[in-house]
C-alpha cells in the first residue's frame, strides 16, 4: 500500500509517458482513461488490488488489453503486461540467485570454518585475505574484469548469447555458460563477508563453556566441531543467508546490467533510468518487498526450529 | 603387601607443572604439583583467583590446549588394567579416559549444557561414547541417572531442553552426565559457586551421595572455606600455582601451619560466631604469575616473614615439608615460632 | 529518641511483562518488591538478605530511586522522597549513594580513577576545599589506594582496587547513607576480609548508615546491627542480628542459615541440616498465599491461601508466618 501511495504522489503524469515524445493530447487523455488514472487514488488502488487477483482490463472495444491475474498492470513502453515481463524475467534471477547462493555458502561458510580451526595459521591468513578482497571489490569492477579478461579472452563466454534466457532444460551447458561467471562475480562478493561472519561465530562458539563439557565427556574434536560447535554457529548464519537471499531475488541490478542477463534487476533499473515505466517499477519494487517479507517470515520459522529457547511453549 | 589396585590412590599425582606462553611472558600457572586421591576419598583443592587449583586438574583431564600449554610431570590413574600417565600419554588415550574413567563438571551449569540439545540428546551422546547399545537403551540410562539426581519426572523432563531448566536443576543435570558411565574420578570445579545457598546444600548432598554409591574418588575445587569443611577429608590449600598446606581437613582447620591458611581461616566471617571483632585481613594481593617473587611466593603478605632467620623466605623457595603426620607445608618458619606465632593469634580473637 | 534518618513505607516496584513484538501488551507483572519497610538510624548498618529472585538487589535501587517505585513512601529525614522528579532528586542524591557489585562493569573503562571518583562533585557542582584533585588523592589514599595513580584506567587495577575505587566514589561526598550491593561478592576471600574492614572503619568515621544487600550471611553477619530477610519480594522476617541469627523464628530463615556451610569441620560434619525440597518460584508466577509455602515443610491449607502479614513477635522482631518456630 505504501508503495502504491509514493507512485501516486510522484510529480510524473504516468499517461504522458504511455506514448512517448511527440504525442497528441487526446491519445494521452484516452490512454489516460484506459489506465484507470482519471479516477481517485483509492479507486485506484482498489481496482489494482483486485487486479491482482482476478486480471485487469484495460480499456474497451478494439483497444481492449486484457492482463490476466496476477495483474500488475501494463506497460506501455513494452506492450506487454507488466506480468509477463515479470514471468519473463523472473526464471534467470531465480536461476542466478540460487547458483550464486550455493556457491557462495559453500565458499564462504566453508572457508571460514577452515579459517576459524586453523586460527592465526596460513589457511586463517589465506581467508583473510580473501575478505579483504572480496568485500572491498565492487561487483561492477569484478564483473568486468572477470568478462574481459576471463570471459572473452578464453572464449568462454559466447557474446551472441548474452542477453538471451536459455531454460536449464533446453540446453543445460548453455545455461551453465551463461550463469557461471555471474554466480562467481556475485558469489565472490557474499562470501567474503560470510567467511568473516562464519569465522567469528565459530571462534566464539568454540570458547562457549558447553563446548569444554562436550570435550569433558571424551568426544572427539571431530565431532565436537560437528555436532556441537557448527550447530550451534548455523542458527546466525541462517538468518543472514535467509535475508540475503531474499535480497538478490529482488534483482542483481548491477551484475545483471553487466552480463546483460535479462532478469528482475534489469527490468527493474530500465523501468526506473530509461523507460519511467512506472507500472513496471511499481510491480517489481512490489516484489521485492515480498520476497524479503517471506524470507523474514521463513528465517524466523527456521530460527525457531534451530534454537529452541526462541521456541514459545 | 598386596598389589590390588583397591590399596593403590586412583590418582598419583607426581611433580605436576602448568604453564602458558603469553604475550606478557609465560605464566606458570601451577608449580611442583604432588598429591594423591583414592576411591571413597575427597580431597578439597582450596584457593583463590590465580591460585592455579583449576588447571592442575584441567591436565589432569586433558583439557588443555597440548600446542600450547607446556606441562611436565606425571598424572596416573591406576585402572583396572595398570596405570596410564595422562600427561605422556596419547591423546587419543586421554580422550578415551574422559567421560568413562574420570569425569570433570564446571562451575556455571547455565552455560555448561549445549543450549540447542535436549539433555536427553546430551545424556545419552555421552553414555553411546562408550555403550554399545540402541538409542532406546540410551534413554533409559539416562532417565534412570535423572531419575538417582533427583529430577522430577524424568522420563518427561528427559526430552526437555536446558534452558527449561533452574539453575540447581541443570547442575543435577551435568553430574547425571558426568556419571552416566560409572568413573573412578570425579573432578567439581566449583560446582556451587553459582548457586543459592539453599540449592547449594542440596548439590553437595547429592556430590556426597553420588561418591558413596559409586565409590569414587572425588576433588572438591573450591574457594569457599565452608564447603570445604563440610566435605574434605583432605585439603590441599593452594597460593600463586603452588600447594603451601597439604593435610586432612582437621589438621588443615584446627591445626593449620601455613602463615596463609592462618590467615585465610581468620579473615572469614562465620554464621555461627555472632561477636563483631574486626575480621584480620592478609593485606596485599596475590603476585603476579609471571613475574613470581623470589623466594616464597608469599612473603610480602606474610606477617611472620621477619621471624625467619637468615632472610631465607627472600632467597630460597620453601619445600613442601612433613611437619607431622600426613601433614605438609610449604614454610620456613621453625616450629617454634609457629607455636609463638599460633598463641598470638589466639589471643587476637 | 532519634529520628530515623531513612524511613521506607510498603515499597512495591512492580515491571510489567509484555508479549512484546510491534503490538506488546501487557501480559502480567513481576512484583519484585512486593511491600518492605524498612527503618534505619544513622550510622546503623541494615542487612538485607536472600536469595536469587527475592529482590533484594532491586529493593536497594528502589531507594535509591534508580527505578521508580510502583508504590509506597521514602521518607529520607522526614521527606517522602518517592514522588519527587529526578530533578527534584538530584540534591537528596548527594545524600544517598551507592555501591556496585560488580568491580568490572561498575566503572567507566574510557574514564581515569581521577575523574571517576571527581564525578559526584562535577554533577553536584561542589568543589571541596583545596580543590577537586587534592580532594580526590586524600579519597583514594583513605580508602588504600595510592594516590599517585590517579591517572590511571580501571584495567589497571585489580578486582579488589576496583571496588576501593567505587567505595571512594560513593563517599566522596560524605553521604548519609549508602547502599551497598553485594559490594564484596566478587571479590576473593582475603580481599573481601580488607574491603568490609575499610567500610567499617568509614562508617565509624563518618556515621554513615549502610543498607548492606547480599546473599553471603556470614558477611551479613558480621556487619549488620539488623537484618531483614526476603524472599519472592516480601520480608519474611526483620530482627536484630543477634536474635535473628541465634533464634530465627521463620522457617526460612532456619532453612537458610542451616544451608550456609561454616568453616569447621566438626560442626560441618554433625550439624542439623534442613534441606528445602524443591526450587526457587518464578519471581514472573509466585506462589498463592504465603511466597514460601511450596518449598516450606510445615506449609498448612491456610499457608496456600492466606497471606501472612507482617506481625511482631518479640522485641524488634517481626515475622510473616502463620506457624513460625519457637
Amino acid at each position: 500500500m505504501s508503495v502504491f501511495g509514493i507512485f501516486a504522489v510522484l510529480p510524473m503524469d504516468p499517461a504522458a509517458l504511455t506514448c512517448g515524445k511527440a504525442c497528441y493530447p487526446a491519445v494521452i487523455e484516452a490512454n489516460r482513461h484506459r489506465l484507470g488514472l482519471d479516477v481517485p487514488v483509492q479507486v485506484q488502488y482498489g481496482r489494482f488490488v483486485k487486479g491482482l487477483f482476478v486480471g485487469r482490463t484495460y480499456g474497451e472495444g478494439q483497444a481492449k488489453i486484457e492482463c490476466p491475474a496476477p495483474a500488475f498492470g501494463y506497460s506501455f513502453n513494452r506492450h506487454e503486461c507488466v506480468t509477463t515481463l515479470i514471468k519473463d524475467a523472473l526464471p534467470v534471477t531465480l536461476s542466478l540467485a540460487i547458483g550464486a547462493f550455493i556457491l557462495w555458502i559453500s565458499v564462504g561458510v566453508g572457508l571460514g570454518i577452515l579459517a576459524a580451526r586453523r586460527k592465526n595459521q596460513w589457511p586463517d591468513r589465506a581467508a583473510t585475505a580473501f575478505v579483504l578482497v572480496g568485500t572491498s571489490l565492487p561487483t561492477f569492477i569484478s564483473g568486468i574484469l572477470i568478462l574481459l579478461f576471463v570471459g572473452l579472452k578464453l572464449k568462454l563466454i559466447d557474446p551472441l548469447n548474452m542477453g538471451r534466457w536459455i531454460s536449464p532444460l533446453e540446453d543445460p551447458v548453455a545455461w551453465f555458460r551463461t550463469f557461471i561467471f555471474p554466480w562467481i562475480i556475485l558469489a565472490l562478493a557474499y562470501a567474503a563477508t560470510y567467511t568473516r561472519f562464519t569465522r567469528s561465530t565459530v571462534i566464539e562458539t568454540s570458547s562457549e563453556d558447553y563446548i569444554r563439557t562436550a570435550r569433558s565427556k571424551g568426544l572427539s574434536e571431530k565431532v565436537i566441531l560437528q555436532k556441537h560447535t557448527l550447530r550451534a554457529a548455523i542458527a546466525p548464519i541462517t538468518t543472514m543467508a535467509g535475508l540475503d537471499f531474499a535480497g538478490l531475488l529482488g534483482g542483481a541490478i548491477i551484475t545483471e546490467q553487466i552480463f546483460n542477463l535479462p532478469g528482475l534487476g534489469r527490468l527493474s533499473i530500465r523501468a526506473v533510468l530509461q523507460d519511467y515505466d512506472l507500472p513496471t517499477i511499481l510491480a517489481t519494487t512490489i516484489l521485492a518487498a515480498t520476497f524479503v517479507v517471506i524470507a523474514n517470515l521463513l528465517v524466523d520459522i527456521a530460527y525457531a526450529y534451530l534454537d529452541p529457547r526462541v521456541r514459545v511453549a | 603387601m598386596t598389589n590390588s589396585n583397591s590399596a593403590k590412590p586412583f590418582l598419583e599425582v607426581k611433580n605436576l607443572n602448568v604453564a602458558f606462553p603469553t604475550e606478557d611472558g609465560l605464566v606458570k600457572a601451577s608449580s611442583d604439583i604432588s598429591f594423591n586421591v583414592a576411591r571413597g576419598e575427597t580431597l578439597a583443592v582450596v584457593g583463590e583467583s590465580g591460585s592455579g587449583k583449576s588447571v592442575t586438574s584441567l591436565a589432569v583431564m586433558g583439557l588443555h590446549n597440548r600446542k600450547t600449554a607446556q606441562i611436565s610431570g606425571q598424572a596416573f590413574l591406576n585402572l583396572e588394567s595398570g596405570p596410564v600417565d595422562v600427561i605422556s600419554a596419547d591423546e587419543e588415550v586421554v580422550r578415551k579416559l574422559r567421560g568413562k574413567a574420570m569425569s570433570m563438571i564446571f562451575q556455571d551449569p547455565m552455560s555448561a549444557l549445549h543450549p540447542y540439545y535436549s539433555i536427553g540428546n546430551q545424556l545419552i551422546e555421552a553414555w553411546s561414547l562408550y555403550n554399545e547399545g540402541s538409542k532406546e537403551d540410551g534413554k533409559k540410562r539416562a532417565i534412570e541417572m535423572l531419575d538417582l539426581v533427583g529430577i522430577p519426572a524424568a522420563n518427561k523432563r528427559v526430552d526437555e531442553y536446558p534452558h527449561q531448566f533452574s539453575g540447581g536443576m541443570r547442575q543435577r543435570v551435568m553430574i547425571a552426565m558426568a556419571l552416566i558411565n560409572n568413573p573412578s574420578l570425579l573432578i567439581a570445579d566449583e560446582p556451587t559457586t553459582a548457586l543459592d545457598v539453599t540449592v547449594q546444600s542440596q548439590i553437595l548432598q547429592l556430590i556426597r551421595d553420588m561418591q558413596k554409591e559409586f565409590n569414587m574418588a572425588l576433588i572438591l575445587i573450591t574457594h569457599d572455606l565452608g564447603v570445604v569443611a563440610e566435605v574434605a577429608d583432605r585439603v590441599n590449600v593452594m597460593y600463586a600455582g603452588k600447594i603451601v598446606e597439604s593435610g586432612s581437613a582437621d589438621d588443615i582447620y584446627y591445626r593449620p601451619d601455613h602463615p596463609y591458611a592462618i590467615g585465610l581461616l581468620n579473615s572469614i566471617p562465620r554464621v555461627d560466631q555472632i561477636e563483631s571483632k574486626r575480621l584480620v585481613a592478609i593485606p596485599g594481593q596475590p603476585p603476579s604469575l609471571i613475574h613470581l617473587p623470589q623466594g616464597c611466593s608469599f612473603r610480602a603478605r606474610c606477617e611472620f616473614a621477619e621471624r625467619v632467620p637468615g632472610n631465607l623466605c627472600a632467597t630460597t623457595v620453601p619445600t613442601l615439608d612433613q611437619k607431622s603426620t600426613d601433614h605438609f607445608s610449604r614454610c620456613h618458619l621453625p616450629e617454634s615460632e609457629l607455636v609463638k606465632a599460633r598463641v598470638e593469634i589466639g589471643g587476637r580473637k | 529518641m532519634t529520628q530515623p534518618l531513612l524511613k521506607i513505607e510498603g515499597l512495591k516496584k512492580h515491571f510489567p511483562t509484555t508479549t512484546g513484538g510491534a503490538f506488546s501488551k501487557v501480559k502480567g507483572t513481576v512484583k519484585a518488591v512486593d511491600g518492605i519497610d524498612i527503618e534505619i538510624f544513622p550510622g546503623q548498618t541494615i542487612g538485607l538478605v536472600g536469595e536469587s529472585g527475592c529482590g533484594k538487589t532491586t529493593a536497594g535501587r528502589t531507594i535509591l530511586k534508580l527505578y521508580e517505585p510502583t508504590e509506597g513512601k521514602i521518607v529520607f529525614e522526614g521527606k517522602d522522597l518517592a514522588p519527587l522528579s529526578p530533578r527534584e532528586m538530584k540534591p537528596y542524591r548527594a545524600q544517598m549513594q551507592m555501591i556496585f557489585q560488580d568491580p568490572f562493569a561498575s566503572l567507566n573503562p574510557r574514564q581515569t580513577v581521577g575523574s571517576l571518583i571527581a564525578a559526584p562533585f562535577e554533577i553536584q557542582g561542589i568543589t571541596p576545599e583545596g580543590g577537586v584533585t587534592q580532594e580526590v588523592q586524600r579519597l583514594m589514599a583513605r580508602v588504600g589506594l595510592n594516590p599517585e595513580h590517579i591517572n590511571r584506567y580501571p584495567h589497571e587495577f585489580s578486582g579488589g582496587q576496583r571496588q576501593r575505587i567505587g567505595v571512594a566514589r560513593a563517599i566522596a561526598l560524605k553521604p548519609k547513607l549508602i547502599v551497598a550491593d553485594e559490594p564484596v561478592s566478587a571479590l576473593d576471600v582475603s580481599i573481601q576480609a580488607q574491603v568490609v574492614n575499610l567500610l567499617e572503619d568509614l562508617q565509624n568515621e563518618f556515621n554513615m548508615a549502610y543498607i548492606f544487600v547480599a546473599h553471603d550471611l556470614s558477611v551479613v553477619q558480621h556487619i549488620s546491627d539488623r537484618v531483614i530477610v526476603m524472599y519472592l519480594g516480601k520480608v519474611m522476617e526483620e530482627a536484630d542480628k543477634t536474635d535473628l541469627f541465634t533464634h530465627p523464628r521463620h522457617p526460612y530463615t532456619k532453612a537458610l542459615l542451616s544451608a550456609v556451610p561454616v568453616p569447621d569441620p566438626k560442626i560441618g560434619r554433625t550439624r542439623e541440616r534442613i534441606i528445602l525440597k524443591g526450587d526457587l518460584p518464578s519471581p514472573v508466577n509466585p506462589p498463592a498465599g504465603c511466597v514460601f509455602n511450596t518449598r516450606c515443610w510445615k506449609a498448612q491449607d491456610r499457608c496456600r491461601t492466606e497471606v501472612p502479614q507482617l506481625m511482631q513477635i518479640g522485641t524488634n522482631h517481626r515475622i510473616a508466618c502463620h506457624y513460625p518456630e519457637d
